[in-house]
């Protein structure tokens, strides 16, 4: 009898489409609704949406200019003037920690555009196209992946400089490549269905295949996949800056203020603490909200560690 | 089942080449060149062109890359511009402390990271499992230089029982390098740890979820005796290839976490010559790094042919 019962219900992600079926919801809040589920989730997404809002408004709440030097004030621990403390040239920490997420956030969100633009047009030609060029192409492509990031990365550095531009197209560029494989697989999996056979008969061009046909159907897997890339290519650049190799002073940036301020750490801790607590809540944030993200999706994440 | 092994070796080969390749022609494409990069805003003039013509980068692409490459080939990978050394010998015992670094942190995190992610999957969803998952995600997502950094503040500030940096230079003996590569090997075995925890986890709950373990619960064999002799050896088979792969992120976390401990390493030694633009060392360093990681691979191809028979008669 059970064994009956349980053949009858449907799983969880069947009944929410019969529900949203039936309520005629649109695809947006049944997805809403379901990472709402999430606790875990949920915790990500506040926790996201008020780092975002303070990079948007952060200029205008600072108590202090981010950029002034004190003699005076030098390494203070945190008081009621400085709450979190003063760093080794006076300059206030809450100050520059709610300034230092901006050019970061920035860059990865343009790097990220550039990676998702590029490698999910690329990979859904790859997959539409198949035959000779996509097997040649995605040998290249497992080569590249092949290559640890931050050594490729450290090299074009070493030769053209660490201007923001060139850092978000080297960024784009390669978190694209191994967006590339992800778009393609997702792709495969509809190309030989009926509707693009119908377009093809119909005479679309192939760029029109793609683009109206194909991208409505991946873009889940493009979406999950740009807010987990985007959470890896964070990690990178604020690495980038932690070796002196992204932001560049006096721009304030968690990655700089760890790196200048980690020599000092046994006299003034806060200076370290804080924004590696801000760092490290954000990207957390943005990996749980993906993860949240891609459950609702009914995707799995993928395990891909670079 | 020789000729299998053989391919793989032949493709790992066409690999390194492949890289070559690309990392000589990444360095052709993009604007610039050895010499202009090095001098920088002096790179004009006279200086350039001695530079330049000290260096040969006056002969055409080809050529230049067949001496380079046949250099490498023969275990000569040139010499620095800054130092005006040998990077065979600038390389040498940085080489071997980062494999010092890199060996020991594997050899405690992989062991380890099998363990607890075979604990995860066996308590799954109780607080041992939702322990260990739960930091897996924290140890993954935080960068490696805050971890680092926050150990660096417990270990060597507040309980003081490691030195904070290295300080003893790169061609010391081993036996001097002790004290200061705790912790920096505890990072690196901590951050490495997570990632293979999480794949050992899926695949275990795959593993003990199906028919040939439920058959030998069946036949009445000991609990442990399945997870450890039928289980296990099955989930280790994808956690090989996440292994090896965290092994190309790993390459990239040496170098930051050698950096902040100031680890007399490889890492540390590629972070300078990119501070001095020193293009034919970065080269070198590059190459050794993806060397070691299309090494890797290898091994974990070759492991993977070894745990499982089914590879080994396909195609």
């Amino acid at each position: 009898m059970t064994q009956q019962n349980s053949l009858i219900v449907p799983d969880q992600a069947t009944s929410a489409l019969l529900n949203s079926e039936l309520k005629r919801e649109s695809r947006i809040t049944q997805v809403w609704r379901s990472m709402r589920k999430s606790p875990s989730g949920m915790i990500g997404m506040i926790v996201l949406a008020l780092h975002l809002v303070i990079a948007v408004i952060a200029p205008w709440i600072v108590p202090f200019d981010w950029t002034l030097q004190d003699g005076y004030r030098m390494l203070l621990a945190p008081d009621a003037n400085n709450w979190l403390g003063t760093d080794n040239m006076g300059r206030d920490i809450l100050s520059r920690t709610l300034m230092g997420g901006r050019t970061a956030i920035l860059v990865t969100l343009s790097g990220t555009a550039v990676a998702m633009i590029w490698g999910s047009l690329a990979g859904m030609m790859l997959g539409f196209v198949g035959g000779r060029i996509d097997e040649w192409v995605m040998r290249v492509v497992d080569a590249l992946l092949a290559i640890p990031w931050l050594l490729f990365l450290l090299l074009i550095i070493a030769l053209v400089g660490q201007e923001l531009w060139t850092l978000i197209v080297t960024l784009g560029f390669f978190y694209g490549i191994a967006v590339i494989r992800v778009v393609r697989g997702a792709t495969l999996e509809f190309v030989s269905r009926d509707f693009v056979t119908a377009a093809r008969t119909r005479g679309e061009s192939k760029m029109t295949i793609v683009v109206k046909e194909l991208l409505p159907n991946v873009l889940d897997a493009v979406l999950v996949e740009g807010a987990m890339r985007w959470a890896w290519m964070l990690l990178a650049f604020s690495s980038l800056s932690f070796l002196g190799f992204g932001v560049v002073p006096p721009t304030p940036d968690w990655g700089l203020m760890i790196a200048d301020a980690r020599g000092m750490i046994s006299i003034a801790p806060w200076a370290v603490l804080f924004p590696a607590l801000a760092l490290s809540t954000l990207i957390i944030s943005i990996n749980l909200t993906a993860d949240a993200f891609a459950k609702a999706m009914g995707l799995d994440r993928a395990k891909a560690p670079v | 089942m020789i000729k299998l092994i053989l391919q793989r070796m032949f493709l790992a080969v066409l690999t390194l080449i492949g890289v070559c390749v690309l990392v000589f022609s990444v360095t052709e494409a993009l604007p610039g060149d050895a010499c202009s990069a090095f001098l920088g805003r002096d790179a004009q003039g006279t200086r350039l062109e001695n530079c330049r013509q000290e260096r040969g980068l006056y002969k055409p692409a080809i050529e230049r890359f067949a001496e380079w490459g046949g250099g490498v080939l023969q275990g000569d990978l040139g010499r620095s511009l800054k130092r005006n050394k040998s990077i065979n010998k600038l390389v040498g015992t940085r080489m071997r402390n980062t494999a010092v670094l890199g060996l020991t942190a594997a050899a405690i995190g992989i062991p380890l990271a099998i363990l607890l992610g075979v604990l995860a999957a066996l308590y799954r969803d109780k607080k041992t499992d939702v322990t260990i998952s739960t930091s897996a995600i924290f140890a993954m997502t935080i960068p490696e230089f805050v971890t680092a950094t926050l150990l660096i503040y417990l270990f060597a500030i507040q309980l003081q029982w490691f030195p904070a940096v290295t300080t003893v230079r790169h061609t010391a003996p081993l036996s001097d390098l002790l004290p200061n590569i705790i912790l920096p090997v505890i990072t690196l075995a901590f951050v490495m740890m997570a990632h293979i925890l999480r794949m050992v986890r899926s695949a275990m709950i795959d593993v003990m979820a199906s028919d040939f373990v439920q058959m030998a619960k069946l036949k009445g064999v000991p609990y442990w005796h399945i997870v450890w002799f039928h289980a296990l050896p099955n989930a280790m088979l994808p956690a090989v290839n996440v292994i090896a792969l965290t092994i190309a992120w790993l390459l990239g976390g040496v170098v930051i976490i050698e950096q902040v401990f100031n680890f007399p390493g490889i890492g540390t030694l590629m972070i300078r010559a990119i501070y001095d633009r020193d293009l034919p060392l970065v080269q070198a360093i590059a190459l050794i790094l993806a060397a070691v990681y299309i090494a890797c691979n290898l091994i974990a191809d070759l492991c993977s042919l070894a745990l499982s028979p089914r590879l080994r008669t396909a195609r």
